[in-house]
């Protein structure tokens, strides 16, 4: 013990998670700031909260874009692997972040009784969170970070905490998130007591450790406790994504959690989930591939098509959006069944990821602006002359949409074009194939909704009066939502025609 | 008497028309001019930037809008004339014009590369005449939110010259999409009855076409193991290393299918009526004129070249579904009560003769249906501009209702008879050429199979003169009282009205007149693109689709 001590010391790996640090300083900071501001002065908060956010993301563009020595390799006696995946994925939640800290500042704008303090320190926390746990090189380390971020999520899912609905769904995600989070340990444990056990070849004293785990379990690949625990592993995960079987509180609790809630569970949890899947999937368990292959494959086909059967009829926004993302889970699935054969499969996950990002936050926050009083019923009836009336916000939605249902010029297509042409490398046909049907249907309610956007309605009955035929809420957008809706779709459309980008993944 | 195989069979006429008309053309032939791939790239981006320019300030004047679209539209068009003009026979091996850029996925052998052969010219001068042709009336007639039918149709049409100048297949599909995504807009917000479920049907059904035909690609490019989606290099590498027979066989599939999707091969075609009937005018021309070629030109251009193989494979299946499309629509066509209807299954009828073109998988059937593509596209956009402008005189479609509007509209009669006899392929027309070079190809595969595809051509008689008679001709209806009913004469009061003449106005008869005149200069000069077709179709299909005379031909050239 006194020897770990004296390597801590020695090697000063801290400056090595330094935007975590600093992102729960800020975090922190809040705590002290809520206390010695005066009240009427407290709407600096999500001011401080945004622009520190902002001055962080420039840092990290920043210090990826130019620096020549980032610290590739595993810090903290391999709890934590930086990868350039990693890196990525920092950018990615801040990105998250920040978007997040706007919708909610505009949200809080429109619920004056909620009290919008403690929204952001936890959204912080969450954000750290998320970024140690895509980095996470060891169980122990993928669970706590895994609890830090699912418990944020119940406060902030239920953070309405005067409506019904959004206490329904913070129950329904903490009980499942807590049932999930139980698998996940149950899984962990059985590899750790497998992994541990120094009757088995090539087993460790380390047994946490991905690296020390995949020596163990391509030496057991066939060890049933060893599939059992990775089983487990995987549910528990499944559960964040939202694939099938563990997908059934998406809908009610997108629905029922205030809408910032909703985008940062849809974007920055799910693209977590992800990443750890395929860190998993690159890791320890690449040698139980043709066990987990047709468990993933058969999940894969399931989520696809019940997110889009599922979403086909829905006209309620934030379950459709829901359910629409158990369907994006299902593509980038077979991506990640796919990075059990190629080595680029992983990296056109995480692009679709962020083209599935930048597209789904242009969605959110034109779905926040268009009712902004009440989100949780809104329906594509709310969308009647959206074009007509507000062409910019009617723009940047279709071209949101566009880009989720994978339509070229857009990012979209992109994403889904390499997870295409990796399954096709694979040879995973049949799942080629399912993507394929999956995509079709998801044009009805993607071109549905982009309908309701552009649709020449007939004219307002004669009878209305005037107060009625009143431009509705929406017809005014700020300068500043139109910046962020701007630059999200100028991105959307420029990463569909120029990739340069991709140059730092496909290395 | 020697076996007739190619257009070898018309040089002499050709000759002879060509001695009137193209000599003075001669001294540009020789010519390739390092600006030309520069203008070929212009012709793509002109559209696009101009629709970003349209896109992003909102507060300017309509007149500049209006200013801004027409020259975008006039661009390219000069642009395509002058490529076609200056487009070297001599050196149509390849590609002329090349370009390379790239855009980031190089890594993936996807680079932007552009130019056109003899297979790609045509088509890419007819994108460019419709489009100029639907903007201009675009820009004359629509009034509600121009600005954004404007951006849209300029997205549509630089997608459109894109398609056509892509020789890297990535690309090629990029286009595609990009131009069908504003005709489901524009549908939906400009255009008729019923456009709320064409839109959505005809968007499904595309993605789902759209979507068979990538995977087809994908397949050609992984299973190639070359590492790129240039059609240059994959040709080459094909050509030495020939897929298996089923992988060829199922990629193939994959494309006639998808393509076929797109194309509204039988029994795939019902989203084509029904959304060029509720499709507003210009992107009725756009998309049955020219993007609707996408598929064939796939087909024509990438499927059976790189896969031969396959492609003989599927011939049986796909002659069954020309006919099809050929004599079961042709009887639906003449059922047809409806002006707009009518037009939409003519159009999906005439495809049937180009898939037949395909079917001989011959140097003259396959050269065949380009002249039928590039043909069709000019007339059937002509007949969709033209029943609009009935549209606005009668006020109904149903042919029924109509008569007599010969003795008020004679220009409108005169442009809209010689559509229809275009369509029926009366020589003089391009579309002539186009059938007839298809019917040989057909002799020379099965002879018997000519008399189904003449039964189309009386078919389209029929129905068209038909058309001619009901609408144009015999008494005027008592209950129709034919006035313009553009945006204009609604303004004015209806005591004018009576004495104004209601026939074309100048907005409506200079696209009709762009339109009608490429298809009788190509009817009576077909050498124009014929010889560049030729040369291209000899040149990317395997030696096994020529016979005996190309050599002859060859020495022509």
């Amino acid at each position: 013990m006194q020897n770990i001590y004296q390597i801590y010391a020695q090697l000063n790996t801290w400056n090595s998670i330094l935007p975590e640090i600093l992102l729960a300083l800020l975090a922190l900071s809040f705590l002290v700031i809520e206390i010695t501001l005066p009240k009427e002065k407290h709407n600096y908060i999500p001011k401080i909260a945004f622009w520190g956010q902002v001055m962080l993301l420039i840092g990290a563009l920043a210090y990826f874009t130019f620096s020549e020595n980032l610290i590739y390799g595993e810090s903290f006696s391999g709890l934590i692997k930086h990868s350039m995946r990693g890196e990525l994925m920092r950018i990615f939640f801040l990105f998250c972040s920040v978007l997040v800290t706007y919708m909610a500042n505009f949200y809080f704008k429109h619920h004056e009784k909620l009290s919008q303090t403690e929204f952001y320190p936890i959204l912080l926390l969450i954000t750290a969170g998320l970024m140690l746990l895509v980095q996470s090189n060891n169980f122990i380390m993928l669970f706590v970070t895994l609890e830090t971020v699912t418990i944020g999520f119940y406060v902030l899912v239920s953070y309405r905490r005067l409506q019904a609905q959004s206490l329904e769904a913070g129950l329904k995600y903490l009980i499942l998130g807590a049932f999930s989070s139980a698998i996940l340990l149950f899984g962990i444990v059985l590899l750790y007591g497998v992994c541990g056990n120094p009757n088995l070849s090539y087993s460790s004293s380390d047994p946490m450790n991905f690296s020390s785990l995949e020596i163990f379990t391509s030496a057991n690949s066939d060890n049933i406790l060893v599939l059992a625990g990775a089983i487990l592993v995987l549910a528990g995960i499944a559960f964040k994504i939202g694939a099938v079987p563990f997908q059934i509180w998406i809908p009610d609790v997108y629905q029922g959690a205030p809408i910032p809630t909703t985008a940062f569970l849809a974007v920055a949890s799910k693209a977590a989930g992800f990443i750890v899947l395929i860190n998993l999937i690159e890791g320890p368990f690449a040698p139980l591939r043709d066990s987990l292959v047709p468990l993933l494959s058969a999940m894969a086909v399931v989520t696809i098509l019940f997110g889009n059967l599922g979403a086909l009829s829905q006209r309620n926004i934030k379950r459709l959006l829901g359910l629409s993302g158990i369907a994006h889970a299902g593509y980038l699935l077979i991506g990640v069944v796919a990075s059990f054969y190629i080595t680029w499969a992983g990296d056109a996950v995480l692009f679709y990821l962020y083209t599935y990002m930048f597209a789904s936050f242009a969605v959110f926050i034109v779905v926040g602006l268009v009712t902004p009083n009440d989100d949780t019923n809104q329906t594509l009836d709310d969308y009647k002359n959206l074009f007509k009336e507000n062409s910019f916000l009617g723009g940047v939605l279709v071209i949101g949409l566009g880009s989720l249902a994978g339509i070229p010029p857009l990012a979209g297509f992109i994403g889904k074009f390499l997870i295409f042409v990796a399954a096709y490398q694979a040879k995973l046909y049949g799942l080629l194939a399912i993507a394929v049907i999956g995509v079709v249907i998801s044009i009805y309610y993607y071109f549905g909704w982009i309908m309701e956007v552009v649709y020449r309605h007939n004219k307002y009955p004669v009878d209305k009066t005037d107060d009625e035929l009143a431009k509705p809420e929406w017809a005014y957008v700020g300068i500043a939502p139109r910046l962020i809706l701007g630059c999200l779709a100028s991105i959307t459309v420029i990463l569909g025609i120029y990739q340069g980008m991709l140059k730092y993944l496909f290395l | 008497m020697d076996v007739i195989t190619d257009f070898a069979f018309f040089e002499p006429l050709f000759q002879i028309l060509d001695s009137f008309v193209g000599n003075w053309l001669q001294s540009y032939i020789d010519m390739d001019f390092a600006i030309n791939k520069i203008l070929l790239i212009a012709a793509i981006q002109i559209p696009i930037l101009s629709a970003l320019v349209l896109l992003i300030f909102g507060k300017i004047s309509d007149k500049f809008v209006k200013n801004l679209a027409v020259i975008a539209f006039f661009i390219p068009a000069i642009i395509a004339c002058w490529l076609w003009s200056a487009y070297n026979i001599v050196g149509s091996s390849g590609f002329a014009y090349f370009s390379d850029t790239y855009t980031g996925l190089e890594l993936f052998g996807i680079s932007l590369k552009l130019g056109l052969n003899g297979i790609s010219l045509p088509l890419f001068v007819l994108a460019a005449l419709v489009g100029l042709a639907a903007g201009l009336y675009a820009v004359y007639s629509v009034t509600d939110n121009l600005r954004h039918y404007l951006t849209l149709l300029l997205l549509m049409h630089g997608g459109l010259m894109g398609i056509f100048a892509s020789i890297d297949i990535f690309f090629f599909y990029f286009f595609h999409e990009l131009a069908l995504i504003p005709t489901f807009i524009m549908i939906a917000r400009w255009g008729g009855p019923g456009r709320r479920s064409a839109a959505i049907e005809m968007t499904i059904y595309l993605t789902l076409g759209a979507l068979l035909s990538l995977i087809g690609l994908i397949g050609i490019y992984l299973e190639s193991g070359l590492g790129s989606f240039d059609i240059i290099s994959l040709r080459k590498h094909l050509a030495e290393f020939p897929l298996s027979e089923i992988t060829e066989k199922y990629l193939f599939g994959l494309l006639l299918f998808g393509f076929g999707i797109l194309v509204s091969l039988w029994p795939f075609h019902s989203w084509a009526p029904r959304g060029y009937g509720s499709a507003p005018t210009s992107a009725a021309m756009l998309h049955a004129g020219v993007l609707k070629k996408f598929g064939l030109y796939g087909i024509i251009q990438i499927g059976a070249p790189l896969l031969p193989i396959g492609a003989t494979q599927w011939t049986n299946l796909l002659l069954f579904l020309a006919l099809g499309n050929i004599i079961i629509i042709g009887f639906v066509t003449l059922a047809q009560k409806d002006l707009k209807q009518l037009i939409g299954y003519s159009s999906v009828m005439h495809m049937g003769y180009a898939f037949l073109g395909i079917v001989c998988l011959s140097t003259i059937g396959i050269g065949g249906a380009v002249l039928i593509m590039f043909a069709h596209g000019l007339s059937i956009s002509l007949l969709f501009l033209l029943s609009t402008c009935i549209y606005k005189r009668s006020n109904t479609l149903d042919m029924r209702q109509m008569g007599g509007l010969a003795t008020k509209a004679p220009v409108l009669a005169f442009f809209f008879i010689a559509a229809i006899l275009a369509g029926i392929g009366l020589p003089g027309f391009a579309n002539f050429w186009g059938e007839i070079t298809v019917f040989i190809g057909l002799w020379q595969y099965k002879p018997i199979l000519v008399f189904p595809a003449i039964l189309g051509i009386v078919l389209s008689a029929i129905y068209g003169l038909r058309a001619i008679s009901s609408i144009f001709y015999g008494p005027i209806p008592e209950s129709l009282n034919y006035k313009l009913n553009s945006e204009t004469s609604v303004a004015d009061s209806k005591q004018e009205n009576q004495n104004e003449s209601i026939d074309l106005n100048y907005g409506e008869k200079m696209p009709a007149a762009i339109l009608l005149v490429t298809l009788v200069i190509v009817g009576f000069w077909p050498k124009s693109i014929s010889d560049f077709i030729n040369g291209s179709v000899v040149e990317i299909y395997p030696k096994s689709y020529h016979t005996k005379t190309v050599s002859n031909l060859d020495n022509n050239n």
